[in-house]
């Protein structure tokens, strides 16, 4: 789209005329989007609108849908992630997720952090145990749970268990997160936790959250974009957005006239 | 009108409570008939002998009635039916639920099910006139109907089971777990072994319990193409000969003596035996089971 706002930033996403069908059913059309380096970028938009079906796009996860169909070009670092000679596997390494409900695996709070580690080829327990540690920290969850690493990580609190999947996730190193509403299974104080720990995640990582809490977009993110019929409608500063948008349907939107 | 409503309900409810109940009164009578029979050898015949004899001969004099030919006859086919299906029915209930396309899970699956509908007496014959020809012939054995014969079929009868029941524990667990490995670059095969199959796992123990429950209590198979040569089989060697298990005993047998003689009681002691052993099983694969769902619902 060559924002006019982005013009001084580095851009860790490049979208450039995504369409994805879902059988016949075109769930994307045309959307292009810049999506820079160490900043947050909120997806809002009302349900249905292809918000969660495109940050799907950026980790491959619609791979997994069988009918899913891809046209068009999506660059994470310059290099086309749809190319026939990506390694998917580095891919997701390099772009990690985080998902609406919390799905921490069946084992110890340990051993759900060492997980990624150990299928990318870390063998050394040290190392591994500085991994939890600093990942943990890094999730705020260390100070809760040193005490128990080796636990069922199900016995936690469903926003201990969304913390313990961002630190999961933190665990692999990643330079994107996505995060596909990762605060509407929680409660509100569960949710002031995640926010804050996105935003101090920002420094670090390029973060690109969908959300249905518009909210939540106003507080935690840098630019946002509107989604509506698997369209962009808007993209902009947050700010600009919220308090100034240009289409009429981001207004509509917005102000809670529908969605 | 009111009270001819409320009495209408009453009379279902009683009906069927009934009803459900016949099953276990059922149960009861059957455990009742069963052991009070059995417990009736113990009045002519020493219940240690019984237990620890290694000799059964009831046709010597005085008659012997030793288990243990028998129940390791019957634990040496089971052993050898689990070891060739779990590793069978555990990867082919990953292929169905893990890797198979919708429409060749749903292909194969009406198959498996076919199997299962397969009377014993058929897979007795095939065994008898296919199979233990072809062992006897490759592992240069003096019969073919051995152990091993016995262990091949059932493992075949034992396959439904334990593919249906681990396919259900593994296609149970949450497809967001999964999602949570392959975002992290996890492979396919990575996130089954890794994380799906240990997640799965007591749901998988269950199905390998009953289908030992299942291998276990086979009788008319059995009877066909172990050779029903009553003694202590060799271990491992005993594998290739022929031995006799409790089922095909009491099969054998029973048509043969007269009610209510030593030998009659001593057959009932024998399927006591094998009901605790098939009770403690299912018992096992119950408990395992609850466990299980625990596990993925946190405590």
């Amino acid at each position: 789209m060559g924002e006019d706002f982005l013009q001084n930033f580095e851009i860790a996403i490049k979208v450039n005329n995504l369409n994805l069908w879902y059988g016949d059913n075109n769930a994307l059309k045309e959307i292009s989007i810049d999506i820079p380096k160490n900043k947050v970028t909120s997806l809002i938009g009302p349900s249905g609108c292809g918000k969660s079906t495109f940050i799907r796009c950026i980790n491959r996860m619609n791979d997994l849908v069988r009918t899913c169909s891809i046209e068009g070009e999506v660059l994470v670092y310059d290099e086309d992630i749809y190319n026939e000679d990506i390694d998917v596997v580095e891919l997701r390494k390099k772009v990690g997720m985080v998902f609406q409900k919390p799905n921490p695996f069946p084992m110890s709070i340990a051993e759900n952090i060492t997980y990624g580690p150990k299928i990318h080829g870390i063998k050394n327990k040290n190392e591994l145990n500085r991994i939890v540690e600093q990942s943990l920290k890094a999730a705020a969850l260390w100070d809760e749970v040193s005490d128990r690493l080796d636990k069922s990580a199900l016995d936690l609190s469903g926003g201990q268990q969304q913390r313990l999947c961002i630190a999961r996730t933190l665990a692999v190193n990643p330079e994107i997160i996505l995060f596909d509403e990762p605060c509407s299974a929680l409660d509100p104080i569960s949710t002031a936790k995640i926010e804050e720990l996105i935003m101090n995640l920002k420094k670090d990582y390029t973060i690109v959250i969908v959300t249905h809490n518009m909210q939540q977009a106003a507080r935690i993110s840098n630019y946002t974009a509107y989604f509506l019929h698997g369209k962009i409608m808007e993209y902009g500063d947050t700010e600009q957005i919220f308090e100034n948008p240009r289409v009429k349907s981001t207004e509509d939107y917005i102000t809670g006239r529908f969605g | 009108m009111v009270f001819k409503r409320r009495h209408k309900e009453k009379l279902i409810e009683a009906t069927l409570f009934w009803i459900g109940s016949l099953t276990i009164i059922i149960l009861i009578l059957i455990c009742l008939f069963l052991f009070r029979d059995a417990l009736t050898l113990f009045s002519t015949h020493s219940f240690y002998s019984f237990v620890t004899g290694s000799l059964w001969y009831p046709t010597a004099d005085p008659p012997l009635y030793g288990l243990i030919p028998l129940l390791l006859g019957s634990v040496l086919v089971t052993f050898g039916a689990i070891c060739i299906s779990v590793p069978l029915g555990i990867t082919s209930a990953i292929y169905i639920s893990e890797i198979a396309s919708p429409r060749v899970a749903s292909f194969l699956k009406p198959f498996i099910e076919i199997l299962a509908g397969i009377p014993s007496v058929v897979y007795g014959f095939f065994g008898l006139v296919v199979l233990a020809p072809y062992l006897q012939l490759w592992l240069d054995l003096s019969t073919g109907q051995v152990a091993l014969t016995g262990s091949v079929m059932l493992a075949v009868m034992a396959l439904p089971t334990i593919i249906s029941i681990s396919e259900d524990a593994i296609s149970s667990i949450p497809s967001s777990i999964r999602e949570g490995s392959l975002a992290m670059g996890a492979t396919n095969w990575q996130t089954i072994y890794k994380v799906v199959l240990p997640a799965a796992l007591s749901g998988i123990s269950a199905a390998v319990m009953l289908g030992m429950g299942r291998a276990i209590g086979e009788t008319m198979t059995v009877m066909m193409v172990t050779g029903n040569a009553a003694v202590i089989p060799g271990m491992p060697e005993g594998i290739v000969e022929s031995v006799r298990t409790m089922t095909a005993t009491i099969a054998l047998e029973m048509g043969e003596v007269p009610i209510g003689s030593e030998h009659y009681h001593a057959l009932f002691a024998v399927g006591s035996v094998l009901f605790i052993m098939t009770f403690l099983i299912n018992l096992a694969a119950d408990i395992i089971k609850k466990k299980y769902r625990f596990k993925l619902e946190g405590s």
